[in-house]
Formats: structure tokens, sequence, C-alpha cells
């Protein structure tokens, strides 16, 4: 993308004011999407974004500088203004030779998205439609979506690192709202991964479709979700957001640092229920949240974060693991050359279990079993979590009834960590996500098998 | 600025072949971001961000392509990409661009150079007096997470083979702090800001105060009980639920059939203290406007009047769809074909004040805080569920701190069960602006 001897040049100037560290990360993102709505083709979009940020860490602070201007004159320049923006520093690099260092990507690509031809993906789209539209004469409106983005980043820094990715991502979804006599019921689905158009090899749209379109038709049947503490059983797959939510976020290193997560200083401690083990994985090849390098040059890790209910370790990027004397985990993510990089997670899963999952629901009085979940937020601070359910049903007797309507569930992450009380053993990644944080939004996986917590808070409707 | 961004919009549109509709929006802004952390500058940011997004309607089918650049190469094969895409768009005889419907465009004042000539070093000086002034404040606090300062010049242009021309610049700026503050057995965070066209007239003294007080006042929070009682919805609270509402008016939504109000033009919908305008020309709004982005003029739409539903709002697509017309309601970025949506939202006044409002109220829970209202809320059935916390309001008065806990009903009986509309409109940095709404009947569950 920039050559050697321009990234050379552009980190010598960025480190001219006396930077101790500075990094050049180089972004070219191609992108393509198809929207079917309303029984219409109604467009193809295509987005084609590039540039380059730079910064320069002098002391605890950061100069930050992105330029879409690619030639040396841009680079120049946008090296300058971050230079400035971290003055008063000592030091400086003053010569630089780069090494290449190559890192096998997890997820190779076999038909790369932009040699297809857009009439097979529009083909894929009506496809979609019309099996949702065939489930039922309720299904009253159907949307269907596709997209791909091919990431080529280069990053070089004055430690002399000299590195690159090609990241494909290939998603579809399908929305489908059903009409019935107590009003307007929702269904969705979507598939997504780190690879090329082979996607469609491994899924059927039309599955997808009548998937999405059989649970706007089952929720139409739902009542009121019951409101309260109740037994929670959450299936396996997307049920990964919980631990997202419910520990993730507050096991990155950044907020350590601030002393803004409740799990600062708990390293070497029970933190969870003995059945938890916690990983986050930016080398699960194909899954949404993979890649061969992060954004900050480090190549993709397994990390164990919580062992058999001990706290391992937090997650880390560059910044803090540089504070701390000792090296980053990987997990320096941005959302684009226009952001600073942040710890951020990858692919987060709850290990397998021993549990039979229909176990742990015959083993269940009375309760609600969550199918499908929603995003969710949490605050660090003090460990509230929340996150939505977009299917669920009752438990009854230790058997699934009816469905309950949407609603949130409210828990609080160290809480409902110690008190899982099983774990299934039918692991499975859940559907795409994207996470966001302080604004920036980047693609994340998660999973997790058939799990029960004893009490969450269900914010339901019904007395 | 603004003549370079109309200059390359004409170049763009100027390429239209016969029978071709072509419209260009063309962006340009320059941003600074500072964030300060225990006295030191922490990140520092300045950049600048161009683009351009091309629509093309040909054959009547439409196509569209973006790119984050204005270099005349990247130009050329935005549009190259739009026409191509555009022969694979379903026909569809309403396709057409906006055509100029006479509405004169009120006149704006959003932009102040103040921002251009604002000096470096006193935007720096400016945070770390924000996070100064708040770690002093309150002996609970434990921490000023992290205290920002951020100004945006933005110009931006619309220019169609309709004869559309219109285009603008704005400024912007904010500070914002992030509280930790600590109790006996709890630790809970809070935020606050203040927001103005020119930095000068930030108002440190309140977002401080703001920040102080929203993490201050929840230590000690418990999980209260579930049951069905009355809240008031703080300003920020009330502004993020009636950008939901806002959504289920949104004229595509009914076109396809997603609104909850699709079939209830002139029906009452609400309590007939509500009346909720969305008016982008009311320069008090933070995202006040005087074009939308098809380069119509914004206009002030009443959606509902005393309770009764009164209009969607509609981009030109939406309105000839459903034989109407536009009303001035086109939202996008440069990325994105045109949507619909509403841009500044307010609900008229009533007549109390917050405290006036709480002292009529036996038992009831004041909701300071939302959380998951992204996953809580489905804005075509209605439902919802968020997670809040917020002060329970004993015999007319505040008491104890709540937290874990979540509100529920649906948006249509929150609507109807509205009991009382606050005197205090806050205009916030949002596309609706807040005051107090008092609402019955609203499920709390927890414990």
């Amino acid at each position: 993308m920039i050559d050697q001897a321009l990234l050379e040049k552009t980190l010598t100037t960025a480190t001219g004011r006396g930077g101790e560290f500075a990094e050049i990360f180089v972004e070219d993102r191609q992108s393509s999407g198809a929207l079917l709505d309303d029984d219409r083709i109604e467009e193809l979009t295509s987005g084609r974004s590039r540039g380059a940020g730079i910064r320069v860490l002098v002391g605890d602070s950061t100069g930050f500088a992105h330029t879409a201007d690619l030639s040396e004159q841009g680079l120049i320049a946008a090296a300058r203004a971050a230079a400035d923006a971290a003055r008063d520093g000592t030091g400086g690099v003053t010569t630089l030779d780069l090494s290449t260092q190559t890192v096998t990507s997890p997820s190779p690509v076999s038909v790369y998205p932009d040699s297809v031809a857009k009439q097979r993906k529009v083909e894929l789209l009506n496809l979609a439609n019309d099996a949702a539209r065939g489930v039922g004469g309720a299904i009253s409106q159907v949307s269907v979506g596709y997209g791909d983005v091919r990431r080529r980043i280069q990053i070089a820094n004055s430690d002399g690192l000299l590195t690159g990715d090609d990241q494909v991502k290939t998603r579809f979804s399908v929305s489908c709202v059903a009409n019935g006599d107590a009003g307007m019921q929702t269904g969705r689905e979507s598939i997504g991964h780190t690879m090329g158009f082979e996607l469609f090899d491994q899924y059927d749209v039309t599955d997808l479709a009548r998937k999405a379109a059989q649970r706007a038709l089952t929720k139409l049947l739902a009542r009121p979700a019951p409101s309260g503490e109740v037994t929670t059983v959450i299936g396996k797959g997307g049920g990964g957001v919980l631990f997202h939510e419910a520990c993730g976020h507050g096991l990155e290193a950044d907020h350590v640092a601030k002393q803004s997560t409740v799990f600062a200083g708990r390293v070497g401690e029970l933190v969870a229920s003995p059945l938890v083990t916690l990983i986050d994985d930016g080398t699960m090849a194909h899954e949404w949240g993979a890649f061969a390098i992060d954004d900050e040059g480090r190549p993709a890790q397994r990390n164990v974060l919580i062992e058999d209910g001990v706290l391992i370790d937090f997650m880390w990027d560059e910044l803090r693991a540089r504070a701390e004397g000792r090296a980053s985990s990987g997990n320096g993510r941005r959302q684009s050359y226009k952001h600073l990089p942040m710890v951020r997670m990858t692919n987060t899963y709850i290990a397998n279990g021993k549990d039979d999952p229909a176990d742990i629901i015959a083993n269940t009085d009375s309760g609600i079993f969550v199918a499908q979940l929603g995003g969710g937020q949490v605050n660090t601070v003090n460990g509230d979590f929340v996150f939505g359910m977009t299917e669920a049903y009752l438990i009854e007797n230790g058997e699934i009834t009816e469905p309950i309507r949407e609603g949130n569930l409210i828990g609080n992450g160290p809480e409902v960590l110690t008190s899982i009380d099983a774990l299934g053993n039918d692991f499975e990644m859940g559907a795409p996500g994207t996470c966001g944080k302080d604004g920036q939004g980047v693609p994340v996986g998660d999973g997790t098998p058939t799990l029960r917590v004893p009490a969450l808070t269900v914010g339901g409707t019904a007395a | 600025m603004l003549e370079n961004l109309f200059a390359l919009g004409d170049r763009v549109v100027a390429r239209a072949k016969p029978g071709e509709q072509i419209e260009a929006i063309v962006v340009n802004e320059t941003d600074t971001e500072v964030r300060v952390f225990e006295g030191d500058v922490e990140s520092f940011t300045s950049a600048t961000s161009q683009g351009i997004g091309i629509r093309v309607i040909n054959d009547q089918r439409q196509g569209f392509a973006w790119a984050g650049s204005l270099d005349e190469d990247v130009i050329d094969s935005t549009l190259t990409e739009a026409r191509d895409n555009a022969t694979f768009g379903s026909i569809d005889p309403d396709l057409d661009l906006a055509e100029p419907d006479g509405v004169p465009m009120v006149e704006l004042d959003l932009y102040d150079d103040s921002v251009s000539n604002f000096a470096t070093d006193d935007k720096i000086a400016l945070a770390l007096e924000l996070e100064a002034i708040t770690k002093d404040r309150d002996p609970r606090v434990l921490l000023v997470e992290s205290v920002d300062f951020a100004d945006s010049v933005g110009a931006a242009v619309v220019v169609t083979t309709k004869g559309i021309r219109v285009g603008g610049r704005d400024s912007g700026s904010y500070v914002t702090a992030t509280v930790i503050a600590g109790g006996d057995e709890d630790t809970q965070v809070g935020f606050g800001y203040s927001v103005h066209r020119n930095p000068g007239e930030l108002d440190l003294e309140h977002a401080s105060q703001m920040a102080v007080e929203r993490s201050t006042r929840l230590l000690g929070a418990v999980k209260p009980k579930t049951e069905r009682l009355t809240v008031v919805l703080d300003p920020m609270v009330t502004a993020q639920f009636l950008g939901i509402i806002g959504s289920t008016m949104s004229g595509e939504a009914v076109l396809k059939g997603r609104s909850l109000f699709a079939d209830r033009l002139g029906d009452n919908v609400a309590s007939a203290m509500i009346t909720l305008v969305d008016d982008p020309t009311n320069p008090k709004a933070f995202t006040a406007t005087d074009a939308d982005g098809e380069g119509l003029a914004t206009r002030r739409n009443v959606l509902i009047d005393n309770g009764k539903l009164n209009k969607f709002v509609h981009n030109s697509y939406t309105g000839r769809r459903l034989s109407t017309a536009s009303t001035g309601s086109a939202v996008r970025g440069y990325s994105s074909t045109p949507g619909v949506g509403t841009m500044a939202l307010s609900l008229v006044p009533g007549e109390r004040a917050q405290a006036d409002i709480i002292a009529s109220i036996d038992n009831g829970v004041l909701i300071q805080g939302v959380s998951g209202l992204h996953s809580g809320v489905n804005p075509v059935s209605g439902d919802f569920s968020t997670g809040a916390d917020g002060l329970r309001i004993r015999d007319g008065e505040l008491a104890e701190p709540l937290r874990e806990f979540t509100i529920g009903s649906t948006l249509q009986r929150m609507l109807t069960d509205v009991i009382e509309v606050g005197g205090d409109i806050e205009w916030l940095p949002s596309s609706a602006a807040g005051l107090s709404l008092a609402v019955g009947d609203i499920t709390l569950s927890g414990a």
C-alpha cells in the first residue's frame, strides 16, 4: 500500500518533536451492499474509504492525526500534526529500519466478493424474500440485506515493525414482520463470517429466511413476559452476549487502569462459578471477530480470561501493556483509520461444560428459556448490565411451553457469574455482532453452551 | 470551502447523460478532540474528513456509491460504480430525485467563527479546568475517569439534476466529564456535559455539577421490588424515548408496514397533553438545519396534536408513494441514500417544574437513566423494557436511590398513560429535546 521508504520517513517526522513511539496505520476499505425491502431491490451500494492514522506517544500523552491523503505531502502533514499534538517530549527516534513481519491469516478467503457478479447477490436476496414470504400469509413485510467488506491494513511503528493484513467479511440478514390480531411482531436472523462469498456454500439463505419468518410468527402468539427475578436458561450460541456484557468489558485493561471496573485487582481470585472458563480468541478461523493481526500489528491470540472460575488475566492493547511493562494480548482494535485503537474483545466465549442441555431444562421447575438474545449494555463501574431477549419461552415443570414477548434482562455481572449453576456441552458460536465502546464499533463474535442462572431479573410487563 | 464543495458537486451533476438523474452530496469536516486525565493530556486528535455520495436514477432504477475522499479519480470511479449499481435495482416508477417545492429556507445561524479561532492551548486548558473543578466538587468523587473537549466545523452541499443546489456550514463544540463516585459499599458513575456552537460559551460549572450529582446521588442504591407505579422520566430519558417514538412516525416505516401507527392518522393515540413537534428550523435545537438530505427546506411538522395523530414525516420518495409530499425530512450522511426521520423533536411543554410534579406523587420513581434501550424497545410491536436507575419518590419527595431494575410497557400505552408534561424543556445534544414526563402504570421489574 505505502512503500517502506515513505513509511520510514513519515515515522521519523512523527517522532521529530521528541515522541517515544510513533505508529502509522494505513487502511483501504472497500465495501458493497445490497438491500431488498418491500419486494424491491431497493439499492446496491458501493463504498470506498482509505486513509492513514498516525499516533505519537510522549509519556502518558498520545497525539493523533488522520488523513485521507496518502501522498507524501499528506502523510508528512499528518505526521507533523500528530507530533505537534504530543509535544514537550524528549528523546525521539531519528533513524528507523523497518522489518517486515508476515502473519498468516486464520481466515483464508476462497472467493473474493468483488469477483462475484452483482446479479448473483441480487438472486440471493430474491431467494430469501420468496422463502420468508412462503412461510405464511401473516408475514407482512420482509427485508433482506447482503454486505461484504474487504479491509486491507498496513501498520508500521518506530519499534521497527512493518506488517499488514487483508480482512474479508461477508454477511447476510433477513428481517420479517408478522401481522396478527394483537399487533405486529418481528423476527430476524443473520449470519456473518470472516470469509468470502463461500459463506453461501455453508449456509442456505432460504433456511435462514424461513427461520426469521417463523420467529416472527411464533411471537404473534407470545404473552407478556413475567416481571421480577426468575430462573433463566440461556440457549447455546447467542447467549455469549451475556458474558460480553456481564464481564467482558470489565476485563478490558483500559477500564482496569482507571479502576472503572469491578474486576480491577482481582486476578487470581474466584470471580465466577467454577463451571465458567471464559476465553477471548482472535484466532478462531472465520469467526466474525477474527483477524491475523490486531490494529496495532500484534498477532491475534487466544487468551484465557477466566479459568474454572478464577480470573487469569485482562485483555490488553499496546498502550496499556507498555504502561505495565508486559506484552499486548492482541486486543488493540479500532473502527477505522480515523480512530485511536483501544482494548476490545474479539471472539469471546464460554467453553463447554458437562451437562446435557435437555437435562438443564428438565431440571428447571419454572423459569424462562431465552433462545435468542439481542444487544446489551453494561455499566462497568458497578457491574450492572442489561441485554434484550428477542426469542424466549416459559419453562413450566421442566418443559419449554409458551412464547413470551420481548424484554430486557437485567443483572449484576459479578453476581450472575458466580451464580451460574448448570453449563451444557453443546457449545456454539452466535450471530455476528458489533460491539460499541466510546463511539467506536468493531465486529465481534460470541458463543456459549446452554447455561442456567438461578435468578435474573426479567423486565416484562406481566404482574 | 463551500465553493469548492459546490464546484465538485456541479462537476458530477454536469456529467449526467440524457434521461439520467444524478444527486451528489459532498461534505468536509474538521475535528479536534482533547482528552485529559489526572492533569495531563491523555490524547489529542486533529483531523479533516471528506466524502462524497452519488445517487443515480436511470430507467426507473436507482444505484448509489460513496467514497471517503474527494480525489478526482476516486470521484470518477464512484460515479461509475453508482451507475453500474443502478442497473441491478428493481424497476420502480416512483423513483425520482426531490423536486424543488418552493418552500423557502429559514435562515439559521449555525456557524460561529470562534471555533476556528479557538487556540489549541485554550482547548486543553478548558478540559484541564473542567477536570480540576470536578475533582474538588465533592469528597465522594473517587476519580474523574475522563474529560473530553471536542469541536468540529462542517460543510455540506447537495447538488442535483433537478436544479437543487444547497449547502451550508455549521460549527459545534462540547465538553464532557465522566465521574466515578464511591460510597461505603459501592461505586457509581455519572456523566455531565455542556454544548455550544462557540467553545468560549461552554458552561464548565454545569457539566461538572451534572456529572457529580448524577454519580453521587446513586450511591447506596438498592434493588426495588417489582410493582406497577408512576414514573417521572428525567429530561434526558424523555428525549431518548421521543427519538424512538419519532422513528414510528417515519414515512418509510408507514409505507413498509413497520409502523404501529400506520393506519391511525386522525386517531387519538396519546394523552391530550401530548403535542409532539419536529422542527429543525428551531435554532435552539442542537440538530437544527435549514435543509434536509435531499436539499429541500426543513420545516415545522406537528406529528401529534393534543393527542391526535396528525402527520408522518416523509422524504420525496415516501411522500410520492403515499400520495402526499415530502415534509423536508430526508436524513442521511454521504455514505447512504436519503432515509426518512425526525430531526429535532420536542414536546410542547407544560407548566410545572420537576420538583412540583414529584410533589404530587405518593409512590413512584424518578428515572435518572436508562440502559439497553437499543435492545429493549421494539419500535414495530411497541413493546419496551429497558434497564434503569433512579430515585424513589415517596410522599411527594425524592427518597432512596434505586438500581438494577427495568421499566416496561408498550409505546402505545405509555403515550396514553402520560399524567403530566413538565415545563422544564431542555435542548439537549441530541435530535430530541427533553423535559420531565410523568407516566402512570409502568411495570417496574426488580427483586
